[in-house]
């Protein structure tokens, strides 16, 4: 006689009660109602990051509106004098000046704007060669040991928060600077500019050999099996088709660089001053921000400029991500790889 | 992934060796960059780093004494702040990857709005969560509940809370989204075959197997979190507090901004200098932990997922 094993009788048991009664259900259930009220939660709270960019934008820009409709404010400032040259009394020619806090007070944002341009420039000036060059080691050259250490060592240089970034540029690059340059004033541009580039290089390193890596592979093998060498792959295959993702990542630092306020509030000296020289102070349109609202009336004229400054930075920096992040999504396309 | 297959054994030529060294040489000089800043730190802020220091209050005018109070308020400043932006995170992340029709124009749109708010510089993340969060959301709970007295309608820990939240919510989303993608679709197939609601397979399928990648998001989040200073000039930070926070609506002192009024407000530089190099070095260690922590359990999370489908 065959043993059956006590196991395979046990499990059968429940089956054969269960199996006849029920039958096929071809037709899908509606969910039970808690599971339809957690999806609704989902969807709802998808939104909040759109929730999120509306409100920021809606509630700086309602604290700007006055500057183009209140009689109050335009007795002090209007959209023309922020932008045009003025001449205020005890000056011999139309200039431009910020000096929201004097007897008169005087909102001209040129020389914000200057600042802002020199420092971004000098900080692109110095990160995109450095972080381009870089991807291009990493991603074409570099042993798999050589990258898994560079990688990790960038992005720990992404994660130095800006203040530190800051304080290093304050206490310890400006005085190497100096020594070395002769500056006149030990804070400036140069500087701001030098630090403000290592906020910076991440971003573009990290975008460019993202886009560097993503070269369908077919391109690189027939490059070669057309006898050109390494490097000649490099500038005239890759280089070409990886060119919309490498300026993508440009435009993404650019965008973090104009916007970046610790790193030039604490080391471009804050000086508004109209000048080409970088190697003068200079006061940029965040820092001025950061510098400043902490002492202003609210709701008066120094506080809405600030905030139309605000606005001002959003839009930029708002419509240079947006080309960046388009023209990323496109080279993806064009290349075969789903976004 | 890139590296061109050497066919052959070919000549060393001119060309190679230059861009070779060009780009080597900027590599080079970009880890340079991180060891110098690093070697600086260390050197002169880790002689003052001691057990006094992390548990003490500044004292004399903050020449002397420790930074207990600004460590206490980044921890609460980050766990208030992850309350809020791990929810939200996840649920736009599971709704981008789990339900939303790709091409869809409502789909498209919340994309745009989480690549865009990343982008938004921080100080007009300041300025938002002094507009919106302490006047508007705080002036409105002042009238409402406590007859007009300012309670809310100030420069608070929560509202200083919310808008790193709002700041660091695509962080989260990114790395949530990122996790989602990871997990095998046929573990998603399996489960509807086995007659699952969509809702039961992404909460006890999809979403146990993302849990190393939310938790890398949301280490990421905090050590951002951690290091801004922008977004609090505004909405709760403190220079100096004598007692540390009560409750929601009492300020705090930060690392980051402690570093700032050290470096940039103290009268007496040559006096604060150690204290700020320690300070730093504190920000540092801690900012570095979270995220090589983040990239352990990350690269933990990748092998795990190309052992599975080997």
């Amino acid at each position: 006689m065959i043993e059956i094993p006590a196991a395979i009788v046990t499990a059968s048991k429940p089956l054969a009660r269960t199996a006849p009664s029920r039958a096929p259900r071809l037709k899908a259930r509606r969910p039970p109602l808690v599971e339809r009220a957690t999806e609704l939660a989902i969807r709802v709270l998808a939104y909040s990051a759109v929730a999120a960019v509306i409100l920021i934008l809606v509630f700086i820009a309602k604290e700007a509106w006055p500057l183009l409709v209140s009689p109050a404010i335009h007795r002090e400032v209007t959209l023309a004098k922020m932008w045009f040259a003025q001449q205020w009394p005890g000056y011999d020619a139309a200039e431009y000046v910020w000096q929201p806090v004097s007897e008169i007070p005087k909102y001209n944002i040129v020389p914000l704007v200057i600042g802002t341009v020199k420092v971004t420039a000098i900080s692109m000036l110095v990160a995109v060669p450095l972080a381009v060059s870089a991807a291009i080691f990493v991603s074409q050259y570099a042993r798999p040991r050589t990258r898994e250490i560079v990688k990790p060592v960038i992005e720990f240089l992404a994660g130095i928060p800006s203040v530190v970034l800051g304080f290093f540029a304050l206490i310890v690059m400006a005085s190497w600077f100096q020594d070395v340059f002769g500056f006149d004033s030990r804070l400036n541009a140069v500087v701001a500019g030098v630090a403000l580039s290592f906020a910076v290089i991440p971003v573009i390193f990290t975008v460019s050999e993202e886009a560097l890596g993503a070269v369908p592979r077919s391109y690189v093998e027939a490059s070669v099996a057309l006898g050109a060498a390494r490097w000649q792959t490099i500038t005239k295959v890759v280089l070409p088709a990886t060119a919309p993702g490498i300026a993508a990542s440009i435009a993404l630092g650019l965008g973090r660089a104009f916007g970046e306020t610790m790193i030039v509030l604490m080391a471009s000296g804050n000086a508004s001053i109209v000048s080409a020289n970088p190697a003068d102070s200079v006061r940029t349109l965040s820092a001025s921000i950061a510098a400043e609202l902490a002492e202003v009336v609210f709701g008066g004229p120094h506080y809405t400029v600030l905030f139309a400054l605000a606005v001002l930075l959003f839009l930029v920096t708002f419509g240079i991500n947006y080309l960046g992040d388009r023209t990323i999504a496109r080279m993806k396309r064009k290349m075969g790889v789903s976004p | 992934m890139n590296r061109l297959p050497l066919l052959r054994k070919s000549r060393p030529r001119a060309g190679d060796a230059a861009l070779w060294l060009c780009t080597g040489f900027a590599t080079l000089l970009v880890v340079t960059i991180l060891a110098v800043i690093l070697f600086d730190v260390v050197r002169n802020g880790a002689s003052r780093l001691t057990l006094g220091f992390l548990t003490q209050a500044p004292k004399d005018g903050m020449t002397a004494g420790g930074i207990f109070p600004a460590i206490f308020g980044t921890v609460a400043l980050v766990l208030l702040m992850t309350i809020a932006a791990l929810p939200a995170g996840v649920a736009t992340a599971i709704y981008l990857h789990e339900y939303a029709n790709p091409t869809a124009r409502a789909t498209r749109l919340v994309r745009i709005a989480v690549n865009n708010l990343a982008g938004v510089p921080s100080i007009v993340f300041g300025l938002f969560g002094l507009g919106f969060f302490v006047q508007f959301a705080g002036g409105s709970i002042d009238k409402l509940f406590f007859g007009g007295a300012k309670v809310y309608g100030q420069p608070a820990l929560v509202w200083a809370a919310l808008t790193m939240a709002v700041l660091t919510l695509p962080v989260v989303i990114v790395a949530t989204e990122e996790a989602l993608a990871a997990v095998s679709h046929d573990v998603r197939l399996a489960s509807s075959a086995l007659g699952a609601t969509k809702f039961q397979t992404v909460t006890r399928v999809v979403l146990p197997q993302a849990v190393p990648g939310i938790l890398t998001g949301a280490i990421l989040a905090i050590s951002r979190g951690a290091g801004e200073v922008a977004p609090i000039l505004f909405t709760g930070a403190a220079y100096y507090l004598p007692t540390l926070p009560h409750g929601l609506h009492d300020q705090f002192m930060q690392l980051g901004y402690h570093v700032y009024v050290l470096a940039t407000q103290s009268p007496d530089v040559d006096a604060t200098r150690p204290l700020l190099y320690s300070t730093v070095l504190v920000l540092l260690v801690l900012t570095f932990a979270l995220n090589a922590s983040a990239i352990v359990v990350r690269s933990h999370m990748r092998r795990r997922i190309s052992s599975h489908s080997s």
